[in-house]
């Protein structure tokens, strides 16, 4: 068996389609007049021969799978006889957002509040980090690096270009970090927080290896703290440390997965921190885990409300920034992120859906037309999802490295099938899409700045969404827990 | 101190400093930032002598020019670190992370160093004239370290690239999680970290290890007898029957 099929076979049958079985067995209590286990179902029978066939837990790309408390839980109060609605395509409505104008010089600008996240080159091509650095640049907004260093292209392309400084510090030298418009020290995401990063052997080829210091083919796992300070009171020393290395120019952000959000917020503030990206367990890797990734942290909907009320206790909100990341899908989202305390939002999973991720084809430029220019030749890759067990629409093979339409590849042949320039501009077309979603939204509220929605036009559909959020449930005024 | 020869300098003409006079930057009247600014607005070959110091953190940070800097008493947390081509002297103890993330060039302590030394460090060479704490050379990615005095546990801890020499004894779990840097241990290993093996002693390693000792200055390491601790590589790649090993 390849290592590609032992990896796949635990997703031989997706999730989703083994969860949709389960609940349907569940409602009837029986199928073919056979009763079934809550405790063990079939997707857990699965799982457990699974285990039990390759003595080892499955590693999967994105975030959590499973159903939990979003911002689909959310609905706006938009105005009517008590508020005045904006003109939705007449009245401006602002949405520049800076960040990190507390202590640097250079704080950062961007057009959009709509930041595209920290994915490695290494878990992405060459070719995928350049075409997100082209499509924020496109848009005015900024892109991240990620565990494994800043690749020319990346920099080249990108307007303004945040620079993550992880436990690994692979790649990490005082070049590219004075070549940054933000320093981004990683504490952790929300797919794995308290994890380090996974790179599997097939994806460290040889500039991947070289970028890294690492042996060609090894299987990458990255530290999951950082070698030269422990604890709050060493970050702050470090940060001052990267203040120093880049002169005071730039801002300073600390990530943190979202697990004691109110307690790591404020300890990222005491620490110095100009901006806090708080990454919600719907928060995407390209490598981790399952058991990581569906059983630890908490959900982005909590996460954003602890976050903004830390913020708001110590007096700091709008001079500490917070961006929120971690199932961010569409402007509805971004609104809602915004009128829970977000000054911005970051997006991993739905800007490579975009460029193509889980597409049943892929698309190059027709001959004779310039790269990017065009809709180009599309190209059937059905057959490559299913031998990988998996389907367009439910792939997250990620780790593998054998991705079809040329994202979380490193082989060469795969990598080219994704064009820099349509990619750029498939991306910027979605994030100018959520703009407007957000600014209609926005206007509807009668706000002229997306920064001034705020949770007093929110409720929610559910009490959990109510409580986590601590907006009143729909047609009440009532906030559990309060 | 006897080796001043101007008085404290004003940062601001730091840029026209000539390279043939000492600078001297007093922390007791001036902030890290300053002086840090000054350091790095310094041209190629300048020397500089910082006083004061009182064991300040980041001092001597992201330097990239080839200077000569004297930090005159102890250091705080990060001396040297980011740092590239410049020699960075350090007279006294340091903190944390000495010469962490350094590409290129010497950091050398002139006492004992705290956790961390030359952590990551890409290039470039770390001296520690006395004792070295826990996880010394920690994800070194290339630089060297040379310790006179004894290491405490985990040293090497993860180390990519890079070679280590400990003068005195190595603590426990030495080179645990290595990837291919090497450590060389003239005093007793306590114990080696998961993955950690010892080696045969080879002419290339001698030849090495005598190198380091001379850019270290340390005349007390017999480079014929020392111990060579490098990765088993066994896990390099996922393997179930490991898992205690994790």
């Amino acid at each position: 068996m390849s290592r590609y099929e032992m990896m796949s076979r635990y997703e031989m049958m997706s999730r989703y389609e083994m969860m949709s079985r389960y609940e349907m067995m569940s409602r009837d209590d029986a199928i073919d007049g056979s009763p079934v286990h809550h405790t063990f179902g079939p997707p857990v029978i699965a799982g457990i021969r699974e285990r039990a066939e390759l003595g080892r837990y499955p590693i999967r790309g994105w975030g959590a799978r499973r159903a939990v408390p979003d911002f689909d839980d959310l609905l706006l109060l938009t105005a009517s006889a008590s508020r005045y609605p904006l003109e939705g395509y007449r009245e401006r409505c602002d949405t520049r957002t800076v960040l990190g104008a507390r202590r640097a010089a250079r704080p950062v600008v961007l057009d959009i509040p709509i930041t595209i996240a920290g994915m490695s080159f290494g878990s992405l091509s060459a070719n995928a980090k350049e075409a997100l650095g082209r499509a924020a640049s496109q848009v005015g907004t900024s892109t991240t690096t990620g565990d494994g260093g800043m690749t020319p292209e990346e920099r080249s392309a990108s307007r303004t270009l945040v620079y993550q400084c992880l436990p690994s510090r692979y790649g990490f030298n005082p070049v590219d970090l004075r070549a940054a418009d933000a320093v981004e020290i990683v504490l952790g995401q929300g797919a794995k927080p308290g994890g380090g990063g996974m790179l599997l052997g097939q994806k460290v080829g040889a500039r991947v290896a070289g970028m890294r210091t690492l042996p060609e083919g090894v299987d990458q796992r990255s530290a999951s703290r950082h070698p030269d300070w422990t604890g709050p009171d060493d970050l702050k020393i470090k940060i001052e440390e990267i203040r120093e290395a880049t002169d005071w120019q730039v801002p300073v952000y600390v990530k943190i997965g979202a697990t004691r959000v109110d307690h790591d917020v404020r300890l990222a503030v005491a620490a110095g921190a100009d901006v806090v990206v708080v990454d919600g367990m719907q928060g995407g890797t390209g490598a981790t885990q399952d058991a990581f990734i569906e059983h630890t942290g908490i959900p982005t909907l909590a996460a954003v409300r602890l976050a903004a009320d830390a913020l708001a206790d110590l007096g700091l909100t709008g001079d500490v920034g917070l961006i929120i990341s971690g199932g961010v899908r569409t402007g509805a989202d971004v609104a809602k992120a915004l009128a829970l305390g977000a000054d911005a939002v970051s997006l991993g999973v739905a800007p490579l859906i975009a460029l193509g991720c889980n597409a049943p084809t892929y698309r190059l430029p027709a001959a004779g037309e310039p790269a990017g220019a065009g809709a180009g030749i599309e190209v059937d890759v059905s057959a490559e999802y299913t031998a990988l067990g998996t389907a367009p629409g439910h792939c997250t093979h990620c780790h593998t490295g054998a991705c079809p339409v040329g994202i979380t590849t490193q082989d060469d042949a795969l990598a080219a099938r994704l064009d820099p320039a349509l990619g750029a501009r498939r991306v910027a077309n979605y994030l100018r899409a959520l703009a407007m979603e957000t600014t209609m939204l926005a206007r509807a509220c009668g706000k002229s700045d997306v920064h001034r929605l705020e949770p007093e036009d929110l409720v929610a559909l559910t009490v959990e969404a109510a409580a986590m959020a601590r907006v009143p449930l729909a047609g009440t005024d009532w906030i559990p827990g309060r | 101190m006897g080796e001043l020869t101007t008085a404290v300098h004003d940062p601001d003409s730091a840029d026209s400093a000539d390279s043939a006079d000492e600078v001297v930057f007093d922390l007791a009247v001036m902030s890290t930032r300053h002086v840090n600014a000054a350091l790095r607005a310094l041209p190629a070959g300048a020397r500089a002598q910082v006083v004061n110091p009182a064991g300040r953190h980041n001092l001597a940070v992201g330097l990239s020019r080839a200077i000569r800097v004297r930090i005159a008493g102890p250091a705080g947390y990060y001396v040297g670190g980011l740092g590239a081509a410049a020699d960075v002297d350090v007279d006294g103890p340091a903190g944390w992370g000495v010469g962490e993330n350094l590409m290129s060039g010497t950091v050398r302590v002139r006492g004992a160093a705290s956790q961390s030394a030359a952590a990551s460090a890409h290039g470039g060479l770390v001296v520690v004239e006395g004792d070295a704490s826990l996880r010394a050379g920690i994800s070194l990615k290339g630089g060297r370290l040379a310790v006179a005095g004894d290491v405490g546990r985990y040293c090497a801890f993860l180390a990519q690239a890079g070679t280590i020499l400990v003068g005195g004894d190595a603590g426990e779990a030495l080179g645990d999680s290595l990837y291919e840097a090497v450590i060389y241990v003239a005093g007793r290993v306590r114990g080696l970290g998961t993955d950690a093996r010892v080696e045969d002693l080879t002419d290339a390693d001698v030849a090495a290890v005598r190198a380091l000792a001379a850019d270290a200055g340390f005349d007390h390491v017999d480079p014929q007898n020392v111990t060579r601790v490098a990765s088993a590589r066994s896990l390099y790649h996922f393997d179930t029957a490991q898992h205690a090993a994790y």
